[in-house]
């Protein structure tokens, strides 16, 4: 479905991406982890097709990315950038069906089940400005759901809302891709996080990022905020994340002791 | 409560008319009528007409009307060619470079200057009044929708191209509301000017409108008369800033929302 090749990009004489290899199954929860600044915003803008990569080759479904794809969506960190704040929010959400060949009247029922989907189905005739964080959150997620994808981009979208919150949005993201077979390319920083949500993690090493890992989860799809952190296949995992993340094997002995005490 | 306090800060309007026709009437001086005259004389001259027409005499509505129109007139087209070449020069950084010489120029002359030249140049009257409002009024509103345009939060613009925006919607949808703060700061900037520009427009280049009877008064040795004008005036802005607030409520009341949450 979405099938990346020694992806490489520079700034300047600052190589951020040094050859990047992935690729995702059609449905999969992919999450990409990476010590801050590695380049994997860069990596999600090159496959969004907002910026030129240096090198490399990435196709969506068979096809080259070279501009923006015509059934992508993206879920961004900064929810009030991205959500226009003089429209409401079934606005919002409606706005982008246009080109969707719906008329106005499909496209609000559109947006309605959408938003109902997030839990938001009394929420449409708020503007962005009147809700909180994580309901604008759940708004920018319900205007992707109304989209229908064929891949759905996160750029660490748990990063801006507080930690009950972000709980809930992980659970949500979970469900819409159990329940709606959407594909989902998540960039995160948290490493917890990564493992929690993912079908598979991909680890990338310092810039110049390169994949250090690419490891399959195998949780399952019903996870639980609790007692999936309490598995110990769910621990093993995490310290095996945070290590590569901390550049092999140098965090060891941290990462162990800090898993033994949250145990 | 807040019609109490925003009633408790008017208490100066009256102490300081009653200070003026006290000093006024005490210098009794011609060149300056206490406000009372003045007010007679506007009463007179243009609100003592039947009530069908609110009270407007003929002559409220041979002055008022001309400019009126001349000040509506001018101000909305400048409006409209403002706003669609700011929004053409903002959206473009290249053309934004080559014009904005040519704008830093244009602004920087005083547009009463261009009088004169309109006059030789266009017909007396309504051609050479009009060129010298939209002239001097069409800097803020360029300028301002330019840096509106300009300023578009980026990622706003890469949300539109994610998902697959027409350049119609691009503009209508976000271009333009994203601006339109900015636009709106500029329209009311130049309502003032228009106004000014306006009055100067009649006394140089006019035979009606209330500049004209302002030149007219003041050369007749009417000097409660010409008062009264320039009080008008006076009123005449202030309503018109009003107004203008009122709409700008409305309209931005997002902008609004948005800014008191972040």
């Amino acid at each position: 479905m979405l099938k990346i090749t020694d992806l490489v990009h520079s700034y300047g004489s600052h190589r951020v991406l040094g050859g990047v290899s992935l690729s995702v199954a059609e449905g999969e929860l992919v999450s990409v982890v990476g010590p801050s600044g590695c380049g994997k915003s860069t990596l999600l803008r090159s496959i969004a097709g907002l910026i030129r990569p240096s090198g490399g080759r990435i196709t969506l479904g068979g096809r080259p990315v070279e501009r923006t794809p015509d059934d992508l969506a993206i879920v961004f960190q900064d929810y009030s950038r991205s959500l226009f704040p003089w429209m409401s929010a079934a606005n919002n959400v409606a706005l982008p069906l246009r080109r969707k060949g719906m008329d106005r009247r499909q496209r609000r029922e559109a947006a309605m089940a959408a938003l109902d989907q997030v839990g938001l189905a009394d929420a449409g005739s708020k503007y962005p400005w009147e809700m909180s964080g994580g309901m604008q959150q759940r708004v920018s997620i319900a205007r992707a759901l109304a989209y229908r994808p064929s891949l759905l981009l996160m750029d660490e979208p748990f990063g801006s809302v507080d930690a009950q919150t972000r709980e809930d949005l992980e659970d949500l993201v979970l469900n819409v891709c159990a329940h709606h077979g959407i594909t989902i390319l998540l960039i995160t920083h948290d490493i917890d996080e990564s493992v929690y949500v993912g079908d598979r993690v991909v680890v990338l090493t310092r810039s110049p990022a390169v994949v250090a890992a690419d490891l399959v989860i195998g949780l399952g799809r019903t996870r639980d905020q609790i007692a999936t952190r309490q598995l110990d296949a769910f621990v093993r995992l995490r310290a095996e994340v945070g290590r590569l993340v901390r550049g092999g094997h140098t965090g060891h002995t941290t990462e162990s002791t800090s898993v033994l005490e949250k145990k | 409560m807040k019609v109490v306090t925003a009633l408790g800060r008017l208490w100066l309007v009256p102490v300081a008319l009653v200070v003026w026709e006290v000093v006024t009437r005490a210098a009794e001086q011609p060149f300056f009528p206490p406000p009372s005259a003045i007010l007679a004389r506007m009463h007179e001259m243009w609100f003592s007409g039947p009530l069908s027409r609110l009270l407007l005499t003929d002559d409220a509505l041979a002055d008022l009307g001309p400019s009126l129109a001349r000040l509506f007139s001018g101000w909305l087209i400048t409006a409209i060619v403002g706003v669609a070449a700011g929004i053409a020069i903002g959206c473009s950084p290249r053309l934004s470079d080559y014009v904005n010489p040519l704008i830093q120029l244009g602004r920087a002359v005083p547009p009463p200057l261009l009088v004169p030249f309109f006059l030789a140049l266009l017909k007396l009257g309504t051609p050479a009044q009009l060129a010298t409002i939209v002239f001097g009024v069409v800097w803020p509103i360029l300028l301002n929708t330019i840096d509106g345009a300009r300023t578009v939060d980026r990622q706003h613009l890469e949300t539109a191209r994610i998902f697959g925006f027409s350049a119609a919607e691009r503009l209508w949808r976000v271009i333009l509301p994203s601006a339109l703060p900015k636009i709106f700061a500029g329209l009311r900037l130049a309502l003032s000017l228009a106004l000014i520009l306006m009055v100067i427009a009649e006394i140089f280049a006019g035979t009606d409108g209330i500049g004209y009877r302002l030149l007219y008064t003041q050369r007749s040795y009417l000097y409660p008369d010409m008062w009264g004008c320039i009080v008008l005036l006076g009123v005449l802005g202030y309503l018109l800033n009003s107004a203008f607030l009122l709409v700008e409520r409305r309209v931005l009341a997002w902008h609004r929302g948005a800014r008191q949450t972040t």
